[in-house]
């Protein structure tokens, strides 16, 4: 409150970053997310004292749970799910906050007793009417949740206290629903109050690549069309859909995640330098190379999608995804997305940014890799550099955490021949156990009210403008291609790369 | 895996460093700094296990120094190096030599070190026990950006916070300073939430414990207002109470884990400030290896100038808790309560023998895990 608080020393580099008095409301918290990161994250972030005292959680869900039924469910989530080791005197400040409402999302007198909670955990726990509502629900219930938190008065900030509304993705499924999205969420709750997690943003490594890029000589004067060749980004998932046909027959692999994810790690690799690092300076960077995506204009030689069919994945049978369960067997929902997009603007006129992401792959890996081209002359021979390969830096995202740098390298011997090494820097190597989950760091970011780590209204909606086109033209032309489960995609991904004298990188 | 090198040199160990990453299949590693423990025999074991688990979060390359006495004056003259090189799952994450010095070389450590140092990255000394009086002006403590002490070690951890004072130099730092950032994090946070202006305030722990004395001194260098240190029985520090124009806010903890807020027109709020272990303390001191001016100008207030020990039941009691709870006492029981064994002074600590630290001396190094 008080800004001049005289024991608040920016020398002082000890001290946290604490969140004021607040409490988070989570909504579908008997939901998977909930209680494999969310409970976790507000666990670890009291373990390492970054939230305030007083914090309060509350649960909302159907299911007729007391309080106490409540934290035992969080209490087996921390003990199974957290990062840091169960203390019991961390478990004590938490429960003191736990509250649980039970109903659903159309009960008016569910809502009314969120309220009361509330105002009773103001009492109680000195939360100053500040309270973040992570709305952990499916999409359609987006709007009924909102219109309850309005028509309850649980949006109103009065007093200098806050409401924020913490959104997950899909943010809607195209550019006319995103809109629709926004219009509902921000006539109840201010833009600025609005948090979209994209949970790969609170990832270390995410981060990284700003101060690899901007904190370095080293790697920004090549970071451009002089230098660069192209670039490929890529979300590998081994597993299928699981149980969540319902929600994702009819979204697909390119909705579900480069509209989000992918654009957004595009972005930060391609962008220029922000003026600062607060989030107008960062959103405004981003906003401009997501303007500046121009889509090839032939569509069906550069994009590629596809399903899993019937394979071995790591040495289980997998069944396609035309077999699964609750799947119309006619479905030409794609499990398995590759476009190729360009940057217009004199930084990255002429590169390729190929972006691909699958589900039923080799491995599960997230990788953003910028492939140099080769050296314009090279003094020797051909049988020399045979084995050379491009330079590549290679952003490895999830798992295991680092950067890898390949380059040419002699090998030892008499004979003159070179041969690509690869140099590592490994998160667990040189910061082990440290990094903390991206959660935590965006649901600290949320309580705090910083949101530098949060897409915005505007991305969102630029990023559909890229995708729609390219769902348009599916829409309307052939189907999905078929890939056997456990490869890297269908043959015609292969192909598209082929065309323009490129190949996949196996990540 | 381990290598025991017998009358050695710097050289013969870097050799061994090299052999033991080779055997293990990794020659590359991504080791952030060099952390140099000075010690002795006594305390070589937990200082090293503190700094192994330390290195989980910062990989290092630990060079454990330690100056054995000889008991003959003829072995005296005669000097010998040992040392054992740990790679791999011995070391924690980085790799470990454990350097024996006997006789003359001894005197002269900071030539096996700094052979042994790596290329371009940071090095830390840290003294687990018997820090010298000026650590900048020590031949070890010169290799070091970062050097730390530890004052709670000392015999007369008070006197050696003067001491501290008087020889500061930017990079020096002390565990004692490090224990107390909960509470210091804890009490800015009740700042934050509170408009008022802090009028006076008052610092209770257990005597012996300059931790106390730091954290009064940080919060009068701060807050530019009297602070009084009073003595209790502890564990550790037990209260602080800021008095301000809008009442007094106060932050206790009896039992060296669960501690009480207290804000003026709030509800009492409990909020978990567990003694940490020396590893952690470690751990957050190679986090950030600039100098820490904070420290220097809370070390620089003085332990002189703080208000007396004072007696604290003379105080007027605040609503906010009761007289049985406090286990701050007034002076004159001090000299009695040190005469307890450890624990049987406080209520609240029944059943945690290692959190009554009476002295220094019956003070281990490295605090063990949660005893639930």
């Amino acid at each position: 409150m008080s800004s001049s608080n005289p024991l608040r020393d920016p020398a002082d580099r000890r001290l946290p970053r604490i969140a004021g008095p607040s409490g988070l409301v989570i909504f579908g918290v008997t939901g998977d997310l909930s209680r494999k990161k969310l409970m976790p994250a507000v666990y670890d972030l009291a373990n390492r004292g970054l939230l305030p005292p007083g914090f309060s959680l509350v649960g909302f869900a159907r299911r007729e749970w007391e309080n106490e039924d409540f934290a035992q469910e969080v209490h087996d989530a921390v003990k199974e799910h957290a990062r840091t080791p169960f203390r019991e005197e961390v478990w004590q400040q938490l429960v003191q906050g736990m509250r649980f409402v039970q109903g659903t999302f159309d009960d008016d007198d569910a809502f009314e007793r969120l309220r009361d909670t509330i105002g009773e955990l103001d009492k109680a726990q000195g939360t100053g009417g500040n309270f973040a509502f992570y709305l952990s629900v499916p999409p359609s219930a987006f709007p009924v949740v909102i219109q309850q938190l309005k028509k309850h008065g649980l949006a109103d900030q009065t007093g200098g206290s806050w409401r924020r509304a913490v959104i997950e993705k899909p943010f809607g499924h195209d550019l006319k629903s995103a809109e629709d999205l926004n219009t509902t969420v921000e006539e109840v709750f201010a833009p600025d109050q609005v948090f979209r997690i994209d949970h790969y943003l609170g990832k270390e490594t995410v981060q990284n690549i700003l101060a690899l890029r901007f904190a370095n000589q080293m790697f920004e004067p090549i970071w451009n069309r002089s230098y660069v060749d192209h670039v490929q980004i890529t979300m590998a998932e081994d597993i299928g859909i699981g149980g969540r046909a319902g929600y994702y027959d009819g979204i697909g692999a390119a909705r579900d995640v480069i509209q989000n994810h992918l654009l957004q790690l595009m972005a930060l690799t391609a962008m220029e330098e922000p003026a600062s690092f607060d989030a107008d300076a960062l959103a405004a960077e981003k906003t401009k190379v997501l303007g500046a995506v121009r889509l090839p204009a032939d569509l069906g030689a550069n994009t590629v999608r596809g399903q899993y069919a019937e394979g071995w994945q790591g040495g289980e049978k997998a069944v396609g995804y035309l077999q699964e369960d609750g799947i119309d067997p006619k479905s030409k929902t794609d499990t398995y997305a590759a476009i190729k997009v360009e940057v217009d603007n004199r930084r990255w006129a002429g590169v390729p940014f190929y972006l691909r992401t699958g589900k039923r792959l080799g491995r599960r890996v997230t990788e953003i890799a910028v492939v140099f081209q080769r050296a314009p002359h090279s003094p020797f021979d051909h049988t020399a550099t045979e084995e050379l390969g491009q330079n590549a830096i290679v952003f490895r995202v999830q798992p295991d955490e680092g950067i890898t740098v390949r380059f040419g390298s002699k090998v030892p011997g008499t004979s003159m021949e070179i041969r690509d090494v690869s140099m590592d820097f490994a998160y667990g190597e040189s910061f082990t156990e440290s990094s903390p989950e991206a959660y935590e760091r965006l649901i600290l970011d949320v309580l705090l009210g910083d949101s530098n780590l949060f897409p915005r209204t505007e991305e969102v909606e630029l990023s559909w403008k890229i995708l729609d086109p390219i769902e348009e033209y599916w829409d309307k032309h052939g189907k999905p291609a078929q890939y056997q489960s456990g490869t890297w995609g269908p043959v015609e991904a292969d192909e598209m790369l082929e065309r323009d004298g490129r190949s996949w990188r196996r990540p | 895996m381990k290598i025991d090198l017998t009358d050695t040199t710097a050289s013969k160990i870097n050799k061994a460093l090299v052999k033991g990453r080779r055997a293990i299949g990794t020659p590359a590693v991504g080791m952030v700094l060099t952390l140099v423990i000075v010690t002795d025999e006594e305390n070589a074991y937990d200082a090293l296990k503190a700094a192994d688990d330390a290195s989980m979060e910062h990989p290092s390359r630990t060079l454990v120094v330690i100056k054995r006495v000889s008991r003959s004056p003829r072995d005296r003259t005669k000097s010998r190096l040992d040392a054992e090189v740990r790679v791999g799952a011995d070391a924690g994450t980085g790799e470990t030599v454990i350097l024996r010095l006997y006789g003359e070389v001894s005197d002269h450590a900071q030539s096996v070190v700094l052979p042994l140092l790596l290329p371009d990255a940071p090095v830390v000394v840290w003294w687990s026990a018997d820090a010298p009086r000026d650590p900048a002006d020590d031949p070890l403590g010169a290799l070091g950006q970062r050097r730390v002490t530890d004052s709670y070690a000392a015999e007369k951890p008070v006197e050696e916070l003067k001491a501290r004072a008087e020889s500061y130099e930017p990079g020096d730092t002390d565990l004692a300073w490090a224990r107390i950032t909960p509470w210091r994090s804890m009490l800015a946070a009740a700042l934050d939430q509170v408009d008022c202006e802090v009028v006076s305030v008052e610092v209770a722990g257990e005597e012996a414990n300059p931790s106390v004395e730091l954290l009064a001194m940080w919060l009068a260098d701060r807050l530019h207002v009297h602070v009084r240190r009073a003595v209790s029985a502890g564990p550790g520090l037990t209260q602080v109470r800021l008095e301000t124009t809008g009442g007094p806010i106060t932050l206790h903890r009896s039992d060296g884990a669960m501690a009480t807020l207290a804000l003026p027109g709030q509800p009492d709020r409990a909020v978990a400030l567990k003694r940490r272990e020396t590893s952690e303390l470690l751990a957050e001191e190679l986090r950030r290896l600039d100098p820490d001016d904070t420290y220097a100008s809370a070390l620089r207030f003085g332990v002189d100038r703080l208000g007396g020990i004072q007696s604290a039941s003379q105080r007027p009691e605040a609503a906010t808790w009761t007289p049985g709870e406090l286990p701050v006492r007034p002076v004159h029981d001090s000299s009695e309560q040190a005469a307890k064994p450890a624990g049987a002074s406080a209520s609240a600590s029944a059943g945690e023998g290692d959190s009554g630290r009476p002295t220094p001396a019956q003070m281990p190094p490295v605090k063990k895990a949660d005893p639930q």
